[in-house]
């Protein structure tokens, strides 16, 4: 008879990428310049052209109009990408979701139960910061005062739901549930595996967000307050 | 009473419950357990505010055993 508990440091679910290199603090700097060094990219060159027209050719004002135009969506449409991953996803039934919601309550503590429940989000401190997990995604705050945003899709992998059998998606709680226990686990390994959808400044992400999650924002950012005034 | 509760479209099954006092329940609970684990499930116990492990068997001193799927990037 097994008895024995046998602990896995390890995602298991790693492996499936395994080419991806294992995310720490100093790979989401990288990246995070990265993002930043694409977006001035995206955007002087659509700037300079404006400026560039009107110094040659100030009749030509509407194409510089839309090279600004252009200079601004393109972030925006990212920083969208990102705000994208928490979004709530279709319910279930009433009674699977009451059900799957009671689990996760038992998982989290007073206050994380009482902001999923206004914002369908859980605030969950890591390593990295804290995390924000939604039904298929994941917003990191990393940085000096957590200014910078790491959004993640990751979800319940489709093709092991169907290996058990179930052809009925999960209900929310459940959804947020299995990320929460993943991140718990591994958190580095957790954001190896999930898909990178944006990293940039968390302003510009906040203001695509649904005002639920800019509230879920809000109590990551008052936890870091409390924290940094909390005696050591 | 100890539970093994298996995260699904119901919100969760409990899969099996036993005491440690109750071997035939622990023997019932362990083969549960591994059946799950060969559907693709996996096992996790948390391990303290905000943190879990991953279980390749059945830690029988567990209150709660969860049987969680695979992740994967969205």
């Amino acid at each position: 008879m097994g008895a024995q508990a046998q602990p896995l440091d390890v995602l298991p679910e790693t492996e499936a990428v395994h080419w991806r290199p294992r995310v720490d603090a100093a790979r989401l700097r990288r990246v995070g310049s990265l993002w930043t060094l694409t977006t001035v990219a995206h955007v002087v060159p659509f700037l300079g052209a404006a400026t560039l027209l009107m110094v040659l050719q100030p009749l030509a004002l509407p194409v510089a109009i839309a090279c600004i135009a252009h200079a601004w969506v393109i972030p925006e449409l990212y920083a969208q990408r990102g705000a994208n991953v928490l979004r709530p996803r279709a319910r279930a039934a009433d009674e699977p979701e009451r059900r799957s919601v009671g689990l996760l309550g038992d998982l989290v503590g007073h206050d994380a139960r009482e902001l999923h429940a206004r914002t369908g989000l859980v605030l969950e401190p890591g390593r990295l910061g804290p995390w924000l997990v939604g039904e298929a995604g994941a917003v990191l705050l990393h940085g000096r005062r957590r200014r910078r945003a790491f959004c993640y899709c990751i979800k319940v992998d489709g093709h092991a739901l169907a290996a058990t059998g179930s052809a009925q998606p999960l209900p929310s709680g459940d959804r947020i549930a299995h990320l929460l226990l993943a991140l718990r686990a591994d958190e580095q390994g957790f954001a190896t595996v999930a898909n990178l959808t944006f990293a940039g400044a968390r302003w510009r992400l906040r203001r695509r967000m649904p005002a639920a999650a800019r509230l879920a924002v809000d109590a990551a950012l008052r936890g870091l307050d409390s924290a940094s005034r909390a005696p050591s | 009473m100890s539970k093994l509760i298996r995260m699904d479209h119901t919100g969760h099954s409990t899969v099996a419950e036993w005491t440690s006092e109750d071997p035939a329940a622990v023997e019932a609970a362990v083969q549960s357990f591994r059946a799950e684990l060969e559907r693709g499930y996996l096992a996790m116990v948390s391990t303290g505010p905000g943190h879990a492990e991953q279980v390749r068997e059945l830690p029988v001193e567990a209150d709660l055993v969860i049987l969680r799927l695979p992740i994967s990037g969205g």
